[in-house]
């Protein structure tokens, strides 16, 4: 088997979730082959691959599937102990960045997710939550980065600018396309941690492109392709 | 002495994979117990962000969510090791572990239900259950193979926590019969000494329960 095919990630353009492993391969130079897949027509391959969840992405290295996408980071880390690391080497540093991983999958990405698909009173309170989480999330990035960006480890993405960057860097397209997600004027620190890290050329080569992010975006919520007035 | 403690509750089979951990590898500790209807400044201080146990702290360094301080007491107690060497077999560890999280409120869907809605989430529930089964557990004795690991730790809690939760929400699903081999896990992981000397009061457990249940059930 040729190096190039040593690796393969299922995908799909669009998830942030896959993008993370992409990003976190090119960063350590890690050579790939991506296989693009049709959610609404799951190959046969992804389905054996990952049989438990049937979901992108998927890693497969020498043969061997690895699902869920901060399971293949640690992996990535793991058996390309090359630098750039994904995750710092001191214990307690690693407990940080595995806690705002957490914190993002747990509650930013499922409220966000939430305050999309409501409509009315109930996206009035979905806003109010998201408003909550991310004075949460905010802070607490602050607090234990000392106001530095936590996206960054010295000139390279870091492993919470993988996790959260991969989505947030999104937002804009989230914003054309459906809703506002969290108000930019309330979380300066967190915006500007955000721009900066779509400045950063890995970033701009790997995220989704604007445009066709904002039309899949409207359509997979099934919303008119005109902006709400 | 002192320079870990752990700020937990009797009754969470969170607090009690950190309590294992620490014990299987050989780590003294301070126990804090909280009134989670009075939590302690210090708890509040610690873990700003969830309000919740368990929290480590480690030389005045607070950790917070649980599967989050198994990895950092692996990491920081390397003897004993409770994840396998090799990267590949840990991402299955940490894959199983990731399920069982993804999978935990439907089994709190269960806990909170009665009736059809009950009945339904104990189809998927069941489906949950052999999966484990099967494809993570296997033939093996543990999960972790011959030898208990992290991620028999994180299913800690389907040993003793759900068989008395299914006593007090009327269910029959870690069964014997439908499910003999994560059954007899169950009874294996709760003789190993460190389990076994480390579990909540069963009749204590049930009261608190039926008390949580019966709060669920009333909004």
């Amino acid at each position: 088997m040729d190096k190039q095919s040593e690796v393969v990630v299922f995908g799909t353009w669009a998830s942030p979730y896959c993008t993370r492993v992409t990003l976190a391969l090119k960063l350590k130079g890690i050579p790939y082959q991506y296989v693009e897949e049709d959610l609404t027509n799951k190959s046969e391959l992804l389905i054996q691959y990952n049989p438990v969840h049937k979901k992108v992405p998927v890693l497969v290295h020498e043969g061997k599937p690895i699902a869920e996408s901060l399971v293949i980071l640690e992996y990535i880390d793991e058996f390309w102990n090359n630098c750039p690391k994904l995750l710092p080497e001191d214990p307690y540093e690693r407990a940080k960045v595995r806690f705002w991983a957490n914190f993002y999958d747990q509650k930013i990405a499922p409220a966000t997710l939430s305050l999309i698909k409501c409509k009315g009173k109930e996206r009035e309170r979905a806003i109010a939550d998201c408003e909550e989480l991310m004075k949460v999330f905010e802070e607490g990035l602050e607090r234990d980065y000392q106001g530095k960006s936590p996206f960054f480890e010295g000139e390279n993405i870091s492993y919470l600018g993988i996790v959260v960057g991969s989505g947030s860097c999104n937002y804009q397209a989230f914003n054309e396309a459906v809703a506002v997600t969290f108000d930019a004027e309330k979380h300066a620190a967190f915006v500007s941690w955000v721009e900066d890290l779509k400045a950063h050329p890995l970033m701009k080569e790997m995220l989704p492109p604007h445009d066709k992010l904002v039309a899949k975006i409207r359509h997979k919520f099934s919303l008119s392709p005109e902006p709400q007035a | 002495m002192g320079e870990v403690k752990l700020h937990g509750f009797w009754a969470s089979p969170f607090s009690h994979r950190v309590i294992w951990a620490l014990k299987l590898k050989g780590v003294e500790y301070e126990y804090m117990e909280e009134d989670l209807s009075n939590k302690s400044q210090l708890l509040l201080q610690y873990n700003p962000a969830h309000k919740k146990i368990p929290v480590l702290v480690h030389r005045n360094k607070p950790v917070a969510e649980s599967l989050v301080i198994l990895e950092y007491i692996e990491e920081t107690w390397p003897e004993n090791p409770l994840l396998p060497l090799d990267a590949c077999d840990r991402a299955m560890a940490r894959f199983w572990i990731n399920f069982g999280e993804q999978k935990g409120p439907v089994f709190f869907n269960l806990f909170r239900t009665t009736g059809e809605a009950q009945e339904k989430t104990g189809e998927e529930v069941a489906q949950i259950l052999k999966t484990i089964e099967e494809k993570a557990l296997g033939d093996n004795n543990f999960f972790g193979g011959n030898t208990l690991g992290l991620v028999d730790l994180s299913f800690g809690w389907l040993p003793h926590w759900f068989e008395v939760t299914e006593q007090v929400q009327g269910t029959k699903l870690l069964d014997p019969t439908t499910l003999p081999r994560l059954h007899a896990w169950a009874q294996n992981f709760k003789q190993v000494p460190v389990i076994r000397d480390n579990l909540p009061d069963p009749q204590k457990l049930s009261a608190h329960l039926k008390r949580l249940r019966g709060n669920l059930l009333k909004n």
